[in-house]
């Protein structure tokens, strides 16, 4: 470069791009969330902790509701132990073996929908990595989120992972049958602490076990398939449940 | 940690941008993190330490603008700071989040020959 006169020095270029980061993740969830939606299959994003009862909560759900067609894939680290509990119950499930990611992104959720060419289901879990930070922030192509918080988490989870509960549609509090052992947690504490974080609250208490909340558990699944307009032939074991 | 899957979609980001300018090395990554993005600032920085080496980036640290949660009534528009509970202070309307959730490289500037 010339120190006389400057001739010969690099140009600085600037371009105004204001672009999200994850913007290619959101081309595909977007392409996902159109697969789904073509099919009349309601899409949901289950999250929560590992340990939270998860897979547990669609074991009961095919249980509940024998009439629903659901299907699901489960992003594991490194098993396939919950696809294999939900294919013995009947659901037909794949794993998503996500190996050190803690989190589904929009692409891996893409590359298993080839192995569901021909998805034919009413309800399509996609079951999360356990973890209530890292798999808030990618959409994945769903209808909804849904977070699972056990009550043995303890009362203050909303208010220290806000961004997965402020991203939820719903929050199914489980393991409420462990309540009676749990003196300092209640649920009104939690649905207190959601206030502050989830615009439009709205938790179901529920139990795996005995039962507890499935029904409005059930209600609200159909709530949010009639919501979207979905095409009523295909999602009639919902409506008509 | 999700940081460094940021890290890396904001490298491939800059340089296909880079690539289109023929720049020959980004001297500034201008990006903006919301409170509630889900991402630490700390984290996406160690991460982008990592990725950026070798890489048209090399050497380029981030100018990061955080940017607080604020939400609005949906009703009277009236404003809510963060912190408290998520329902109207005037009218007792439901809120949406207006900024805070920002995760967007707002500009970058290269060195073209």
């Amino acid at each position: 470069m010339c120190d006389v006169c400057g001739c010969g020095d690099p140009t600085i270029v600037s371009e105004d791009l204001h672009r999200k980061i994850l913007s290619d993740n959101d081309h595909v969830a977007a392409h996902n969330r159109e697969h789904f939606v073509s099919r009349g299959v309601l899409s949901i994003n289950l999250m929560g902790s590992p340990g939270a009862g998860k897979t547990a909560l669609l074991e009961a759900t095919r249980r509940a509701a024998p009439e629903l067609r659901l299907a699901a894939v489960s992003g594991d680290l490194a098993t396939e132990h919950d696809a294999s509990r939900l294919e013995a119950v009947g659901v037909p499930a794949r794993t998503i073996t996500t190996g050190t990611a803690c989190h589904l992104d929009a692409s891996m959720v893409h590359h298993a929908l080839h192995d569901w060419s021909d998805l034919d289901a009413d309800v399509f879990f996609i079951e999360n990595v356990g973890n209530l930070v890292c798999p808030a922030i990618y959409d994945l192509g769903q209808t909804a989120n849904v977070v699972a918080l056990s009550t043995t988490e303890g009362p203050d989870k909303p208010l220290k992972y806000p961004v997965i509960f402020y991203k939820a549609d719903l929050v199914l509090l489980t393991k409420a049958d462990l309540l009676p052992h749990l003196p300092d947690v209640e649920p009104k504490r939690i649905f207190d602490a959601l206030m502050h974080v989830m615009p439009e609250p709205r938790m179901i208490v529920l139990s795996a076990i005995t039962g507890e909340g499935l029904d409005e558990w059930l209600g609200w699944l159909r709530a949010q398939a009639s919501n979207r307009e979905l095409d009523r032939e295909l999602i009639g074991g919902i409506i008509d449940a | 940690m999700h940081e460094y899957s940021i890290a890396s979609a904001l490298l491939r980001m800059a340089e296909e941008h880079a690539h289109k300018h023929d720049a020959t090395h980004v001297v500034d990554l201008h990006i903006r993190v919301g409170e509630l993005s889900g991402v630490e600032v700390s984290l996406l920085e160690t991460a982008w330490s990592l990725v950026r080496a070798g890489s048209l980036c090399e050497g380029v640290d981030l100018s990061i603008v955080r940017v607080a949660a604020h939400w609005t009534c949906r009703d009277c528009q009236a404003s809510l700071d963060r912190g408290g509970l998520l329902v109207c202070q005037t009218c007792g309307g439901r809120v949406v989040l207006s900024t805070g959730d920002d995760l967007v490289l707002d500009r970058i500037e290269m060195e073209v020959a």
